[in-house]
């Protein structure tokens, strides 16, 4: 069991930067997920965990050892790739111990080890089976089971469901996690979708062009996006922004919107008149004939429990989560009214949202 | 625009029954989804009613002609296909205008410029005229390939699962924009896909297609609200439908001959103990942003329903299932239509 901690963490490679200076710990025993976009810089990040990169600048702890320049292999740590390759001329007990035998363990401690790994994944009747034999998902489960079978510290995963259909993924996401309660490794997961992110993980990292934007819980990630770029990445579909112009004193309880008035949590900074955007997730809409902000409805999307509303305003195109039941017509003019204690508030220049009286204990990256 | 209609359509090849005794009518301006995994026989379909495949048996009128036999280049069909294959060496509007300028059709040049222009409008990609193919990112390459469709005025278009190459995001906008464009041209529309959220997103009607055969046909909501077979239940609706065998039920009560009861999330509400029969566990609650999904066991049972993410439900805690109108199958995976009140 581990704590890794990274600190001032930065790869370039010639003039480009993959990764600039990251800084978070985590904790012994916790799930953790990198999200981001491709290029983000995520599985540098992981493979300079790893050892398999070495950083031009900064330090890695392994429970408080500095491992920054140790070899791969002295690190204690399993990764477990993308694309699993498992030896097709073995069977599957084989497979399993495979890390074993070429430690130079003695064959009855292997056999003893692959069979208590194989009962912690629920493949004990798969042991003797041929790998070219097995389902996608058993082929995912022998693979993890190869790198549990070292009993590592921490397991690094690098997409490791990328190539499963969406159905599939999922069910494959509730087993991670059950198989991660159940031996309570610490672990490092690196997905571009933020679905696996938010189902799996204690805390998500999400990445954008080699920077840390926010460090949280899958629902304080959710809830209070550190910034535009987090706001948009996660939710589906994502926060709508609406943008207008103004200023903003600490203490207020309300923001010219255009020419209305749209209560919002008390903001707590000062900002004199600048690109603002107002954001909202499409559950947080409702229609209402009086509301202020006004536009036609372009599109419904049903989806069975709820149905996404896609309207059209003078300030583009806003998606509400609605009840299946209700009825929308296209083309018809409605009003959309906000639950103000759900807006959020961002600069449009950097991006970064504004302070409210909700950022109590919300992480800025 | 026109009528397709494929009456008891088979096809083998080899050994595997592909397309077995399919009906379809597909109306005039409607938008019908095949729904369907891979090798359920929706591509196959597709390439019956092209030409691109004839069938053993059966027949295919379009706009009330039989043309079962008439070769492929005189149906009057677009087709949009999965992977975009544009002219790499000819710019946007040359790819565009190429089906126009077949020999075949002989279309005016300032007609051509018109229709170009108007599709290009209708699919955002005007400024991108002038650009050339390979200069295009991935959503705008698939714009362009479903304009080359647009800009003929075919009987019916056909569309191969055209958004699956493509990222969840732009997937999410081409949906709305495409169906916005059904809509405003009346065109008629058979498009094929294994993603239960494109069909019920887009569809006038819905065909849920299995092993060649069509197993229900209507619109999303009758087959969400009333699917014909647990299979079908299964197909759409996220979480997925959750199933029990009847005899683990209490105090609800089934019409005879129940075998298994579908349980979606909006026919399950969870509330504190309060002396009720069902008490399940909760197992792990997933946090998934605007909802919550909980799992739960109950009697060795895993049940998944969504609850409001900010409704204190932990692991280890037992709550009571309060069951409303759950769908009832019987021994083969049928339907029992009577509601449960």
């Amino acid at each position: 069991m581990a704590q890794i901690r990274v600190e001032n963490l930065r790869k370039s490679f010639d003039q480009f930067t993959a990764v600039e200076g990251s800084n978070f710990t985590i904790d012994d025993g916790i799930f953790f997920a990198m999200l981001g976009p491709s290029g983000c810089g995520k599985t540098t990040t992981l493979r300079m965990i790893a050892g398999l990169e070495l950083p031009t600048d900064g330090r890695i702890l392994l429970d408080g050892e500095d491992v920054t320049f140790r070899r791969a292999a002295a690190r204690d740590i399993a990764f477990v790739f993308q694309l699993f390759a498992l030896y097709p001329h073995m069977n599957v007990a084989e497979n399993i111990g495979f890390p074993l035998k070429c430690q130079g363990m003695a064959r009855r401690e292997i056999r003893e080890r692959v069979q208590e790994t194989a009962r912690l994944l629920r493949i004990e009747h798969l042991l003797p089976s041929k790998t070219s034999r097995l389902s996608g998902g058993d082929r995912q489960r022998v693979a993890l089971g190869r790198a549990m079978v070292r009993r590592p510290k921490a397991f690094l995963m690098d997409e490791p469901l990328g190539a499963l259909d969406a159905e599939f993924r999922h069910l494959m996401c509730g087993e991670l996690r059950d198989l991660h309660d159940r031996i309570g490794a610490t672990t490092v997961y690196v997905t571009h979708d933020q679905l696996e992110a938010m189902s799996m993980a204690d805390q998500i990292a999400v990445m954008n062009k080699g920077r840390v934007e926010q460090i949280g819980s899958p629902q304080e990630i959710y809830d209070r996006p550190a910034s535009m770029f987090v706001a948009d990445f996660i939710g589906s579909p994502p926060m709508n922004f609406l943008r207008f112009e103004g200023g903003l004193r600490s203490g207020d309880r309300a923001v010219s919107f255009h020419d209305a008035r749209i209560a919002v949590p008390e903001i707590r900074e000062d900002r004199a008149s600048s690109p603002l955007a107002l954001g909202i997730r499409p559950e947080h809409i409702r229609f209402a004939d009086t509301a202020p902000v006004r536009g036609e409805v372009f599109g419904a999307e049903y989806l069975g429990t709820t149905q996404i509303v896609t309207v059209e305003t003078a300030h583009g195109r806003v998606a509400a989560r609605l009840p299946s039941s209700a009825s929308v017509r296209i083309g018809e003019t409605v009003g959309l009214e906000f639950r103000s204690e759900r807006l959020a508030l961002f600069d449009v220049g950097s991006g970064v949202a504004i302070r409210t009286v909700h950022d109590g204990s919300a992480h800025h990256g | 625009m026109a009528d397709v209609v494929l009456r008891n359509i088979s096809k083998r090849f080899g050994a595997v029954q592909a397309v077995g005794e399919l009906s379809l009518a597909v109306n005039d301006g409607e938008f019908l989804v095949l729904l369907g995994p891979s090798g359920a026989g929706k591509t196959t379909t597709l390439r019956l009613i092209t030409g691109l495949e004839s069938p053993d048996a059966g027949s295919l009128m379009i706009d009330g002609r039989d043309v079962t036999h008439d070769p492929p280049g005189s149906r009057d069909i677009a087709f949009v296909f999965q992977q975009y294959s544009l002219y790499p060496h000819l710019t946007v509007y040359d790819n565009l205008a190429f089906p126009l300028r077949s020999p075949a059709r002989r279309v005016p040049e300032p007609m051509i410029r018109e229709r170009v222009e108007r599709t290009a409008e209708l699919l955002h990609i005007a400024s991108k005229l002038n650009n050339r193919a390979t200069r295009l990112s991935g959503g705008e390459m698939q714009r362009v390939a479903i304009g080359r469709a647009l800009v003929r005025d075919p009987s019916i278009y056909l569309m191969d699962e055209p958004l699956s190459s493509l990222d969840a995001k732009l997937r999410a906008e081409l949906r709305l924009e495409l169906k916005r464009i059904q809509l405003e041209l009346g065109a008629t529309i058979l498009y094929v896909t294994h993603d239960q959220v494109e069909a019920m997103t887009m569809a006038s009607r819905i065909g849920v297609i299995r092993d060649g055969r069509l197993l229900q046909l209507g619109t999303p909501r009758e087959i969400y609200e009333s699917p014909a077979s647990l299979y079908v239940a299964s197909r759409l609706g996220t979480p997925q439908i959750n199933v029990l065998p009847a005899r683990l039920l209490s105090d609800v009560p089934v019409p005879p001959g129940t075998e298994t009861v579908g349980i979606r999330t909006e026919h399950l509400q969870l509330a504190a103990r309060n002396g009720g029969q069902m008490v399940g566990r909760v197992h792990r609650v997933e946090h998934l942003g605007e909802q919550n999904h909980v799992h739960l066991d109950y009697k060795g049972e895993t049940l998944v329903t969504l609850a409001d993410p900010h409704r204190p439900l932990h692991a280890g805690q037992e709550v009571e299932l309060n069951l409303v109108h759950p769908l009832c199958f019987d021994r083969a995976g049928q339907r029992i239509p009577a509601a449960i009140h």
